[in-house]
């Protein structure tokens, strides 16, 4: 009989993982607390990229950048990915000496999909680009899609192929049998072979209940759009020394973005807009678009998202229990990864070795700890001023 | 950022009588207005109205000239043409005016947002020449304009009546009012005439202002259950059916004003999460409150139509009531020092509202009006028709915020004010699910437009 796998958390990571298991046969249930791409999966602002990446995740980038590219074989939908390329512009000498670093680094690790261009070709590529920036890091190939889209298109392929979806079941208790889980829901119990944790913002509910504390905590980013604008970008841009992802869709509407955090509301388990972020964001929008001024937003809302303190996920097996997998606290860019996942934790269920190495992503670097102290990754400064956000 | 005790929102006749009677027990509001000039919707314009003769608009008009002649006083802090773009949970308010963003903190918040049109799209109400009875009239109030003729009035309420007698007087012509109460609420709104008889002054001038529509010979319509505005590139004409009637008849027309009477402008008590309930009599989402008009937010009070349609009147009282209560809680008067006047206010609402069962039965619209026909548009800025929203049912779509993702609808520069109770009801009604459970579209600042420069230099105050 195949493996029965609870799936708990309906956003891209859970959908990711129930079409690939359920594809290779297993049967799988993803347990929803509220409808599936609720929160940071289906209101994320959409970025495809690499550009930017923490070091220990560009392996596996390049291998999701290459399941976007096919995204129509695999879920049957496009998921709006639109490859218009991701610039992150320098303001400063100092911002195009990092940008610089950036290269090297890249170059140092074998890649060659971040490459820095010349003033001449920013402003060829971002006419209205202000005349203050000085150049830029390109990465080809990298855009934006439609998160919502992706996340529906997910579901309902792993509906196909079997995955069954319960939503509006929230998971109140974890218990360990002498072989497999139970897992019990406000409305039910599900016996389970192995259970994969996909909680995203609520992991360390998860994480408590097995008793393998993880420093995961929900933070609310921020995000808005503005009125329609005749086409005048086609890159998504963000900056270098200033929190921003900007882009034009191709209904007009823009949307600032960059990971600017806001407030999240515990009790009522939401996230709330800031106006200090907000008003920060948008003064970086102007500066690098001066005629963005006077453009008015439409809306700006906050979204939940699992955030670790080194900004890179758990991915992997449970440090304490066989038969548990986690992935989660992919830290407000994991909209890309998320084609990749659930083939890594194909691999893992069937005992083998993971197609691209995931060991920097192990939650034994927490060692059982709520608590963290000591950064791990330090290998370029550089990263802790790239803005990391996605959503 | 500036500081107050307690703001108002709204100078409509529940802001006013809120600020005055703040002012009364020693309290000095803020009162913040989107308008020129202090009066709302009901009394716009009514320091400097552009209409000489003072019997088109009629009494109920004027009598707001006694409010705002109170109301014009130096100790309220009037923020006149400033609109409200953000409300925190902590009463930080995010105001704009002329160009100018900032912040205001308050300790006490009084709403008094007032209400909206209820939204009835038909087929082509998106064509040049369709417009709202509501909008037609504060064209009217403010400017004295009156619509190009031939003119059709469609719909049904008190405003619809009014209007049409406003027009009467200033001697517009009115080709054809085609009313849409259903028959049927004749019947059931009789139930409830004796109650409302302690109100009998309302009924008497309604019954006045169908007598002039009838006295001008006015082609009066009945029993109207479908209406469609046909035109190539803007309105030529309008088509109808009656009940019972055989087949779609037409009038020529270069104006048809719409209206199926008012629900509360619930934007901010939505987007600042106040718990609402689904008033199915009223057909509209109300936020709930207390005796004393506060919401399920501490400190944060909704006086007026903005918390379930009761009329201007009781909107007034209402806001007495509301002020009342910010006085309470902010100098800790126990109930009993204001409690006379909160009695005498709590009996005079009581008979103000005594004609609401009564009205709200009468002009209920049927379901012909809430559901829209499949290839009617319901959301305008995003151009979503009623047919895809119930597609996106279908493929599992239960509320509101998940018809956003799935169709953009809501999403457009208005936030879904026009398409937001439509989009409850119909999920509601595909689903086979309550209004309340299928629930409302989750609001996001701004509420107003702002520019991203107008809000970059917002937190520097």
């Amino acid at each position: 009989m195949p493996a029965e796998i609870v799936v708990i958390g309906g956003g891209l990571h859970g959908c990711s993982a129930a079409l690939h298991l359920a594809s290779e046969g297993y049967k799988v249930t993803v347990l929803e607390k509220d409808y599936v791409g609720r929160h940071a999966s289906g209101v994320n602002a959409g970025g495809v990229r690499r550009l930017g990446r923490h070091p220990a995740e560009i392996p596996m980038s390049m291998l999701a950048w290459e399941r976007w590219n096919r995204m129509k074989e695999i879920v049957g939908d496009d998921c709006g990915f639109r490859p218009v390329g991701q610039v992150m512009v320098a303001e400063n000498d100092t911002d195009l000496e990092l940008l610089q670093e950036r290269e090297n680094l890249i170059k140092s690790m074998g890649f060659n999909h971040e490459m820095m261009i010349s003033k001449n070709r920013l402003n060829k590529m971002i006419p209205d680009v202000a005349p203050s920036c000085s150049g830029a890091l390109l990465c080809e190939g990298d855009g934006y899609a439609n998160p919502y889209q992706t996340v529906i298109a997910w579901k309902c392929e792993a509906e196909k192929r079997g995955a069954v979806f319960c939503e509006r079941e929230s998971v109140q208790d974890i218990d360990k049998k002498s072989s497999g889980w139970c897992v019990a829901t406000n409305l039910k119990t599900y016996e389970a072979d192995i259970v994969i944790n996909c909680s995203g913002a609520w992991a360390s509910e998860i994480c408590d209940k097995i008793e393998e504390p993880v420093p995961v905590s929900p933070e609310s980013l921020m995000l808005m759009v503005t009125e329609r604008l005749s086409k005048f970008l086609t890159p998504v841009v963000s900056a270098t020394s200033r929190p921003l992802s900007f882009k034009q869709f191709e209904n007009g509407t823009t949307v600032i973005g960059g990971g600017i955090k806001g407030r999240f509301d515990t009790e009522l388990q939401v996230a709330e807009t800031q106006l200090t972020g907000l008003a920060d964001n948008a003064d970086t929008v102007v500066s690098l678009f001066p005629f963005m001024d006077k453009v008015k937003i439409v809306r700006a809302w906050a979204g939940v998202e699992g955030c670790l303190p080194d900004n890179i996920p758990v991915l992997g097996p449970s440090n304490k229990h066989d038969d548990f997998y986690h992935a989660f606290g992919f830290s407000a860019h994991g909209y890309q990864l998320s084609p990749i996942t659930g083939e890594i934790l194909v691999d893992l269920i069937k005992g083998k070795e993971s197609r691209v190495s995931i060991s920097s992503f192990s939650i034994s670097r927490f060692s059982g700890s709520a608590s963290y102290s000591q950064p791990e990754y330090n290998e370029s400064s550089f990263l802790a001023k790239v803005p990391t956000g996605d959503i | 950022m500036n500081h107050h005790e307690v703001v108002v929102i709204g100078s409509g006749p529940a802001g006013m009588a809120a600020a005055n009677t703040l002012l009364k027990y020693g309290l000095k509001p803020a009162v913040i207005d989107e308008q020129p000039a202090p009066g709302g919707q009901i009394y716009r314009s009514i320091g400097e109205s552009p209409i000489r003769d003072s019997n088109v608009l009629g009494k109920d008009y004027w009598y707001g000239k006694k409010l705002v002649g109170t109301f014009n006083n130096p100790d309220i802090d009037y923020y006149h043409s400033t609109s409200v773009w953000q409300i925190t949970k902590n009463l930080e308010i995010g105001v704009l005016k002329n160009d100018h963003a900032w912040m205001i903190k308050a300790k006490y918040v009084i709403l008094a947002t007032g209400a909206i049109e209820r939204p009835c799209p038909i087929v082509g109400w998106t064509l040049p020449g369709v417009m709202t009875a509501g909008s037609a009239q504060i064209l009217l109030k403010s400017s004295g304009v009156v619509p190009s003729g031939p003119l059709v009035l469609a719909g049904s309420g008190p405003l619809l009546y009014l209007l049409a007698a406003q027009y009467i007087r200033a001697g517009v012509d009115i080709s054809t009012i085609l009313e849409t109460t259903p028959k049927k609420n004749y019947i059931k709104a009789c139930r409830y005439l004796p109650k409302s008889l302690s109100n009998y002054k309302d009924i008497v001038k309604g019954v006045g202002l169908i007598n002039e529509i009838r006295k001008a010979g006015v082609s009066h319509v009945k029993n109207v259950i479908d209406i469609r505005a046909e035109g190539n590139g803007e309105l030529e004409k309008v088509v109808w059916k009656e009940s019972g009637g055989s087949g779609w008849k037409s009038t020529n027309a270069a104006t048809l004003l719409l209206h199926q009477g008012v629900v509360p402008n619930t934007q901010i008590t939505r987007a600042i999460g106040c718990e609402h309930y689904w008033d199915d009599v009223q057909l509209a989402w109300r936020p709930k409150i207390d005796n004393w008009c506060e919401t399920s937010i501490k400190k944060l009070a909704v006086a007026g139509d903005g918390a379930g349609i009761v009329g201007a009147r009781a909107s007034e009282i209402q806001g007495k009531i509301s002020a009342l209560g910010a006085v309470m809680s902010l100098n800790s008067l126990s109930g009993f020092e204001i409690k006379k006047e909160y009695d005498y206010l709590k009996a005079m609402l009581k008979r103000e509202c005594s004609i609401r069962p009564f009205l709200d039965t009468l002009y209920r619209p049927s379901a012909d009006w809430r559901l829209p026909s499949d290839d009617t548009t319901i959301c305008r800025c995003e151009e979503v028709t009623a047919g895809e929203i119930k597609e996106a049912a279908k493929l599992g779509c239960k509320g509101p915020n998940q018809t956003k993702s799935f169709t953009r609808c809501g999403m457009g520069p208005c936030q879904g004010r026009v398409c937001g109770p439509m989009v409850s009801e119909i999920l509601a009604s595909v689903n086979g699910q309550s209004i309340d459970d299928t629930g409302y579209y989750r609001l996001r600042p701004p509420f107003k437009p702002i520019t991203l420069g107008q809000l970059a230099h917002a937190a520097e105050e």
